[in-house]
């Protein structure tokens, strides 16, 4: 993991890019998550020039939709996945990818900075718990992210019965779950 | 947590969508997957983006305006939103095709690697014996069911696969509307509903 995780404070920045069009702040977004959405979908088994021009796009809809990003709810990292993931189902597949309801909260307060702290610092929690894993259950947990595979697909691949690919699966989330609590 | 990383096909992403309109605790499953996939994300490999690129994408935004205020999809009588998207509207805005003895569905346009619909089922009516050619996941939008093992209530999915055979009964009163998602053709145990099976497409 890169210092700049660390120290750089995503959510102020696309605060920046939402309340003052600020492009320095959005340059400095592009430049930690644009290569790390072009790597997530080149896994995903986009070439390097489709998923440059992907990640471009994701990087574009962030700017976009600024104002509908609640840091009390998510990471940055994780509304940037969310982003790339639904850019990756249009892409590759073709298909829409139905969301749930909005729940009805009515009009937004300003959000609690206790709890955007706490969903702020979730992604990096989560991801030196998910460096702690067993090498077989976190290449699983990734795989299922990356790899627009079914489980099924992956026992075929790997040549791992489904029963162990679920299992460990399993078995990551349960320790994840330990880990954050 | 298929659902989160995109891996379904639309069908099922469909039923899962509006499962967790109705489902709090699926909701924070939801989140809680997305964080992971955060989380694999950031922690991910880099892949060098080329010297144009960010200066391209900073022209692009330039002329693009910003997102002010959320348009949420909103739901319409038992649907849902992610489902009254599909469908246009509510209940009245369901074009169903009679399956015989009350038993109604309308078939909902997704992806083809799985076919999802609605099904409309009289209180007291079962829906005939079959078995499952795959995944079938079956969500109560109004009234429920009962098969040999349990009650499915609004809100309740019923997830059956190959081993499943069962006999969906509707509890009486009020009629049962779910939305039905499969990778696989139903197989009826019956002579008849089999015959008619190509032709209904269930």
């Amino acid at each position: 993991m890169q210092a700049d995780n660390v120290e750089t404070d995503w959510a102020a920045l696309v605060s920046r890019v939402r309340d003052h069009q600020d492009k320095a702040a959005f340059a400095a977004l592009f430049r930690h998550f644009a290569p790390r959405v072009k790597a997530f979908l080149m896994k995903s088994g986009a070439d390097a020039a489709l998923a440059e021009e992907c990640a471009q796009d994701v990087m574009a809809t962030l700017w976009q939709k600024a104002h509908l990003f609640d840091p009390s709810r998510a990471s940055v990292a994780t509304w940037v996945f969310t982003i790339a993931r639904n850019r990756r189902i249009d892409a590759l597949r073709k298909a829409r990818r139905p969301e749930p309801e909005e729940l009805p909260w009515g009009p937004e307060p300003e959000p609690d900075q206790a709890e955007v702290l706490e969903a702020q610092q979730d992604t990096e929690r989560l991801g030196t718990a998910l460096s702690q894993l067993p090498d077989k259950q976190r290449a699983l947990i990734e795989r299922a992210f990356y790899g627009d595979l079914s489980h099924s697909e992956i026992a075929a691949e790997t040549g791992l019965p489904l029963g162990t690919i679920k299992s460990r699966i399993r078995l990551a989330l349960e320790r994840l779950r330990q880990q954050m609590t | 947590m298929a659902y989160s990383a995109g891996d379904l096909p639309e069908a099922f992403n469909l039923v899962v969508a509006t499962h967790v309109s109705l489902c709090d605790e699926c909701r924070a499953r939801m989140a809680s997957f997305d964080a992971l996939g955060g989380a694999v994300l950031d922690m991910g490999d880099v892949a060098e983006m080329s010297d144009a690129s960010l200066a391209a994408c900073l022209d692009r935004i330039d002329g693009l305006s910003q997102a002010t205020a959320r348009s949420p999809l909103r739901g319409a009588g038992v649907f849902p939103a992610p489902l009254a998207d599909y469908i246009g509207g509510g209940l009245e805005k369901v074009k169903w095709r009679p399956l015989g003895m009350g038993v109604k569905q309308a078939i909902l346009p997704t992806g083809k690697d799985a076919s999802a619909r609605l099904l409309f089922i009289p209180g007291g009516q079962a829906v005939p014996d079959h078995g499952h050619r795959g995944l079938e996941l079956t969500l109560v939008l109004q009234g429920a069911f009962r098969d040999e093992k349990a009650r499915f209530g609004p809100g309740d999915i019923e997830i059956a696969d190959e081993a499943t055979e069962h006999t969906p009964v509707a509890e009486d009163g009020e009629v049962c509307i779910c939305l039905a998602a499969t990778d696989g053709p139903l197989r009826f145990n019956a002579i008849i509903p089999r015959l008619a099976q190509p032709f209904l497409r269930i």
